[in-house]
């Protein structure tokens, strides 16, 4: 894994437009943007509603994806670039969840809708038209998702990463500061996690910073190479943006990302919270 | 009516008195733009929200108590930095010319 399998660039992107073989797909967090305007021929996906279990907290299941997929027009052989706004969040996320489900074929387009609006690049209100296609999933690979008894397990022995802001990692905010704060669960973090806000991984437009910069941000984080890894964040898009940087830019091994993350280990009965800036002891 | 000062956006539905809100509006030459990405920097200059403006430029951040600084990014524009004061109970409404 590196940048030049895991990256394209947006003058890629707007060079290979008519290109067989590769779907350019936008999710977005506010999934109204893509009615708005998006790249020419992209497929939209909306995370809350074709990403998301529509009844219990989880995601589609394998047999769902393949629909969903199918219904898109994805074939398992196509290259999916994938681009999103608010730095390649849901992209990010996106792209996880299509590594999860085996389809390896897939790109984030560096720095997303914000680098190709500020470009002034075209945007297009067409809805393309895919025929249907036959998707094959392959079953979740749970090397690269954690669960919550994982999360607790790692305090004090792997490397926990929690990528929200300061902030929220402190207990003085909830929410990231762009939604509203009321909410259920208690504020912190997981005792002995380190706070590498996810921003920092990206440059003001939303491009990644090099990988120079990567490996020492994290290095000076106190990553322990050594150790196994566990992304966390609020819901688990933010932090996919951080596991896609340690796994697929630096090629660190078993990173996972925990989408629980801190709305559902902040509601746990009984498990150890931390408060400050400081990671805590276990 | 509490709420909305002129020409800001609509506070229906936010419950003010819990919440430090920031929110205004990016123009050029007076006209509302966008297109514009704006970032909300904490005290120490560490990211911490980004939202694109909506059809009528504005944007809305919900944060804490203290000084934060609202970094704005446009098409063809040089990028605009301000710093803003919030407090719980207070709507902090920000003009950004580029």
């Amino acid at each position: 894994m590196s940048r030049e399998s895991a990256l394209v660039s947006t003058q890629w992107v707007e060079d290979n437009l008519d290109t067989d073989g590769i779907v350019v797909v936008e999710v977005d967090e506010d999934t109204t943007s893509y009615d708005k305007g998006h790249i020419r021929g992209a497929v939209k996906l909306d995370w809350t509603t074709e990403l998301q279990d529509q009844v219990r907290r989880d995601f589609v299941n394998k047999q769902q994806f393949e629909e969903l997929l199918s219904r898109k027009g994805i074939s398992n052989d196509d290259l999916v670039l994938l681009y999103g706004g608010n730095n390649n969040w849901f992209a990010a996320y996106a792209f996880w969840y299509f590594t999860l489900y085996g389809h390896t074929n897939v790109k984030l387009v560096d720095g997303g809708r914000k680098k190709w609006e500020l470009e002034s690049r075209e945007l297009t209100n067409e809805v393309p038209e895919r025929a249907a296609t036959q998707y094959v999933a392959q079953e979740q690979d749970r090397s690269i998702r954690a669960f919550r008894d994982d999360a607790v397990a790692a305090i004090g022995v792997q490397n926990l990463v929690d990528v929200r802001s300061p902030d929220e990692y402190a207990g003085r905010l909830l929410a990231p500061a762009h939604l509203p704060q009321e909410q259920a669960q208690r504020a912190g973090h997981v005792p002995t996690s380190i706070n590498v806000p996810w921003s920092k991984n990206v440059n003001d437009d939303g491009t990644f910073k090099s990988d120079e910069d990567l490996k020492a941000l994290y290095a000076d984080a106190g990553i322990d190479d050594s150790k196994d890894t566990i992304a966390l964040c609020r819901i688990g898009e933010r932090s996919s943006l951080t596991w896609f940087v340690l796994k697929e830019l630096l090629g660190h091994q078993n990173v996972k990302n925990y989408d629980g993350s801190w709305t559902e280990y902040g509601s746990l009965v009984g498990v150890p919270v931390a408060l400050g800036d400081e990671p805590g002891e276990a | 009516m509490c709420g909305a000062t002129k020409g800001g956006l609509s506070l229906d539905g936010v419950n003010v008195a819990k919440e430090a809100v920031i929110q205004g509006q990016v123009l050029r030459d007076g006209e509302p733009v966008e297109s514009a990405y704006v970032r909300l920097l904490d005290r120490t200059g560490e990211f911490t929200a980004e939202v694109p403006t909506s059809a009528t430029g504005h944007f809305r951040f919900f944060a804490g108590d203290g000084e934060w600084t609202l970094r704005t990014l446009a098409p063809k524009a040089e990028t605009v930095d301000r710093t803003v004061v919030a407090r719980t109970g207070v709507v902090a409404e920000v003009e950004i010319a580029i």
